[in-house]
Formats: structure tokens, C-alpha cells, sequence
């Protein structure tokens, strides 16, 4: 019967932030956009040699990847947060970090899976080879729903302020670098042909670091934050 | 041990404590500062190869160790202050932040002050100068999130919550930038090694680390009375104490 429940409490959770996303499309595409408009900055700002946006592809990539996460962090709490159930979530006799659980896994499949789903095409816009296409969709099918977790922390931190976004951001980011340094060395060593299951494996190991320990801190900072 | 602990989560005992600590960290700073920078900066023998720049050393590595050792203390306050639900510990942590944030800037600015003259360049990306930067980072999180909040009793819990945040992340934030230097590139300075330094310069060295973790330790204290104070000016021994004019 409870475990049941759980179940249910994560799938209503879930199905309802995913739902609310779908019902204003804004919010999947607006990331999106955000994400192609970056990638695009960059070859203007640096020069169009495809050598040199090859070189830097994978760091454009992630870079462009954690601001646009950044994108939609803002509002992972924050509408629950004004409306009031927030609180209920909090106040209901289930553990608070199993329905964080859930809005962060919401949170990826509205911004996360996305991007992951476009990323070859990212990746041939910047010149990227083929045999590094494969390194940059699992580096983000890894490293998305990571950044939502740590992002989802600062996020719960910030939502009982008035303007949170920017402080959030910088509270996250730091806490990014290292999915940063990894992924894109999964990409660079993947683009020289070279194994690249390492650094995959620590991406891995992290995600589950954070999937284990992220919704604790996250439902702890949250009840500061309602408090 | 608990029983001994516990009287010091209360304000007053808490203040007390810092009183009678005080005088104890600010001989230690006094003393060791003075004998350690004149040893250091005048009668300790000039570098072979780097002549007397060298001497910077007695600023930038205590600043460089304090700053991670400020670090640490605070996030066992802010552990302390989650877990127990201590609000002294809470003032704690805020106590330490500026300071250990100073700590960093110094590093970082001696550090940089060194560099030129040395490696020709006042910045490189290198992974210890790398990793304080984000240390550096940590800690103005820590600080601009206690002060973005208007109520401070949950501003100090939100503090100490980003705080074990940050002390988890960083043994993982710093093996990966190393990771990521050695990577791109050889390491470009030698480590630093305390065997490797003659006896003659390890001494005002390690006189200085004390002198430097002294001098953390009186300023977290004067801060921390203040933080008691200000949080606690309702209560009638805080009256009785500003009305003696102590």
C-alpha cells in the first residue's frame, strides 16, 4: 500500500510539472532557442575557421548547455512556491526529497532531454567529427540531469527570495565546473578517436552522488526557504 | 564530552567563551607576526634562484592554508548547526565566511604579485590557482546568500546548508581541475614540498602559518561577539552588558 503510494506521489508530482511545461510550449522551446542562439554567438565572436570551432566545440557546447539549464531553474520552484502547494508538499506525511525527486526529473525532461535530443545537430553546427557526436549525446544524457540536481539546490535556496535568479546562478555554477571539465574531455578525447568510457564512468558515479544526496539538501533548503 | 559542550550552545556562555579565548589568539598573532614576518622578511636567507621575491612566501602560503582551513571549520560549524540545531554555530559560520574569504584574496592576490616576476605572467590557469578561484567563489556564494535574505535566522540556515554543499563539492571541484590541468598541459610549477625547503625559511614559515591561523581565529572571534550581540540585543544580559558600556 505505501509503496504504492510513493509511486503515485512521484508520478503526480512528475506528470503535473510535465504537463503544465507541455501546455505552454515556451518553456521547452525558449531553453532551446537560447541554446542555438549561444552556439551561434560564438562562431561570429571568434572567426568561422572550422578548425579553430572544432577545437572549441565541446566547451561551446556545455557552456551554452549549463547557461540555458540555468534558463529554467528560475521557475523549478518558484510557481509551486507562490501558489501555495509548495507548502502542502512540504506538509503532506510523504517524504519531501521523493516529490523534489520528482520535479527535478521534471525539470530535466523539460530543459535536459530536449537539448539532448538536438545536440548532433549542435554538434555538426560547429564542425564537430562524426565519431564525436556519440561522445557529445551521452556526455549530455548524463551531465543534463546532473546540472538539474545541483542547479535544483541553489534553486530551493533562492525561491523565498524576491530576485533569486541571479544569485542562484551564482551559487551554481561554481558547483558545475566539474561535469564541465569532464564531459567536455569525454568530447575532446572522443574527437581524437581515444576511449572515452573514463570519464563517462566519473559523470556516471557523480550522477549518482547527487541523485542519492541532492534531494536532501534540495527538501532541507526548501523548508528554510518556505519557513 | 556532550555535557561539557551543550552549556555552550547558549548565548551568553557562548560570548563568554569568546571572551576568555580571545586574549590567548591575540598573543599568539602578536608574537608570531612580529617574530615571523622580521625573521622571514629580513634575517631568513635570499632564494639561490629567486633572490628576495621569494619572500613573499610568508604572506602567500599561510593566506593559501588558512583560507582552506577557514573553509573546512566552517563547514563543520555549518554541519554542527544542521544537525543540532545549534544557532551559535549558525553565527559561527557566518563569522568565518568574510574572513576566510580575505584569506583566499590574499592568496590569490600575493599569488599573483608572485607570479609576475617568476613565470612571467600574473595569471595562468593552473590547477591550485584555479581551484582557490573557485574557492574564492564558495565563498562569496556563502556570504551574498546570507545577505540576499531579509529574515536572518533563516539566512543563517540557508548559509550552512550551501556551506556542506560546497564542502562536498570540493575535493570533487578540485581533483577534477587538477585533472583537467595535467590533462591539457604539464604541470608547470613543482609542488610544493615542506622536505624540499631548507630549515632556515621552514621556520619563519611555519611561524607564520600560526601567526596567520591566529589571526583568523581573534577575527572570527570579535565577529562572532558581535554576531551574538546583534542577534541576541533583546535579551536582558545584552542590555546589562551595553549599559556598563563593556
Amino acid at each position: 500500500m505505501a509503496q504504492h503510494s510513493y509511486w503515485q506521489l512521484f508520478f503526480s508530482v512528475y506528470s503535473k510539472d510535465v504537463t503544465l511545461a507541455f501546455r505552454q510550449r515556451s518553456e521547452i522551446v525558449n531553453p532551446l532557442l537560447f541554446f542555438l542562439i549561444v552556439i551561434t554567438l560564438f562562431p561570429l565572436a571568434i572567426g568561422p575557421e572550422p578548425a579553430l570551432l572544432k577545437r572549441m566545440a565541446p566547451g561551446i557546447i556545455w557552456v551554452a548547455a549549463l547557461l540555458s539549464t540555468m534558463l529554467g531553474l528560475d521557475k523549478l520552484f518558484r510557481d509551486d512556491y507562490n501558489d501555495g502547494s509548495l507548502e502542502q508538499l512540504i506538509a503532506s506525511p510523504y517524504p519531501l526529497s521523493l516529490s523534489v525527486l520528482a520535479k527535478v526529473f521534471a525539470h530535466w525532461t523539460i530543459t535536459g532531454l530536449p537539448m539532448v535530443l538536438m545536440a548532433p545537430m549542435f554538434a555538426l553546427l560547429m564542425n564537430l567529427e562524426s565519431q564525436a557526436l556519440g561522445a557529445t549525446v551521452l556526455t549530455l544524457l548524463i551531465g543534463t540531469p546532473l546540472l538539474s540536481f545541483i542547479g535544483a539546490i541553489g534553486a530551493a535556496l533562492t525561491v523565498g527570495l524576491q530576485k533569486g535568479g541571479i544569485l542562484m546562478s551564482l551559487l551554481v555554477l561554481p558547483l558545475y565546473i566539474p561535469v564541465l571539465i569532464f564531459a567536455t574531455s569525454a568530447i575532446d578525447t572522443s574527437s581524437m578517436s581515444l576511449a572515452y568510457g573514463g570519464q563517462l564512468a566519473i559523470l556516471g558515479a557523480m550522477l549518482a552522488v547527487a541523485s542519492v544526496c541532492a534531494p536532501i539538501a534540495i527538501s532541507s533548503a526548501l523548508k528554510v526557504s518556505v519557513s | 564530552m556532550w555535557k561539557w559542550l551543550h552549556p555552550y550552545a547558549k548565548a551568553e556562555r557562548a560570548y563568554q567563551l569568546c571572551n576568555t579565548l580571545m586574549p590567548y589568539f591575540a598573543v599568539i598573532t602578536v608574537v608570531c607576526l612580529t617574530v615571523g614576518w622580521v625573521w622571514g622578511l629580513a634575517y631568513a636567507p635570499a632564494d639561490y634562484q629567486q633572490k628576495d621575491s621569494y619572500r613573499i612566501i610568508f604572506i602567500h602560503v599561510p593566506s593559501a592554508i588558512l583560507s582552506m582551513g577557514a573553509y573546512s571549520s566552517m563547514a563543520i560549524a555549518a554541519i554542527i548547526a544542521l544537525v543540532w540545531q545549534i544557532r551559535n554555530a549558525e553565527l559561527a559560520v557566518i563569522s568565518i565566511a568574510p574572513v576566510g574569504a580575505a584569506m583566499t584574496a590574499i592568496a590569490l592576490i600575493t599569488g599573483a604579485a608572485w607570479g609576475k616576476p617568476m613565470w612571467g605572467a600574473w595569471w595562468v590557469w593552473d590547477a591550485r590557482l584555479t581551484s582557490e578561484l573557485i574557492l574564492l567563489f564558495l565563498y562569496l556564494g556563502v556570504l551574498s546568500l546570507y545577505h540576499a535574505f531579509e529574515d536572518k535566522k533563516s539566512a543563517g540556515r540557508a548559509a550552512c546548508i550551501l556551506a556542506v554543499v560546497g564542502v562536498i563539492n570540493l575535493p570533487i571541484i578540485h581533483f577534477s581541475v587538477e585533472w583537467w590541468n595535467t590533462l591539457h598541459q604539464g604541470a608547470t610549477i613543482t609542488k610544493f614540498d615542506t622536505s624540499a625547503i631548507d630549515s632556515s625559511m621552514l621556520w619563519p614559515l611555519l611561524i607564520n602559518i600560526i601567526a596567520f591561523a591566529g589571526f583568523v581565529g581573534v577575527v572570527t572571534l570579535i565577529r562572532l561577539k558581535n554576531e551574538i550581540l546583534q542577534c541576541e540585543r533583546h535579551r536582558p544580559w545584552v542590555r546589562e552588558l551595553v549599559g556598563r558600556g563593556e
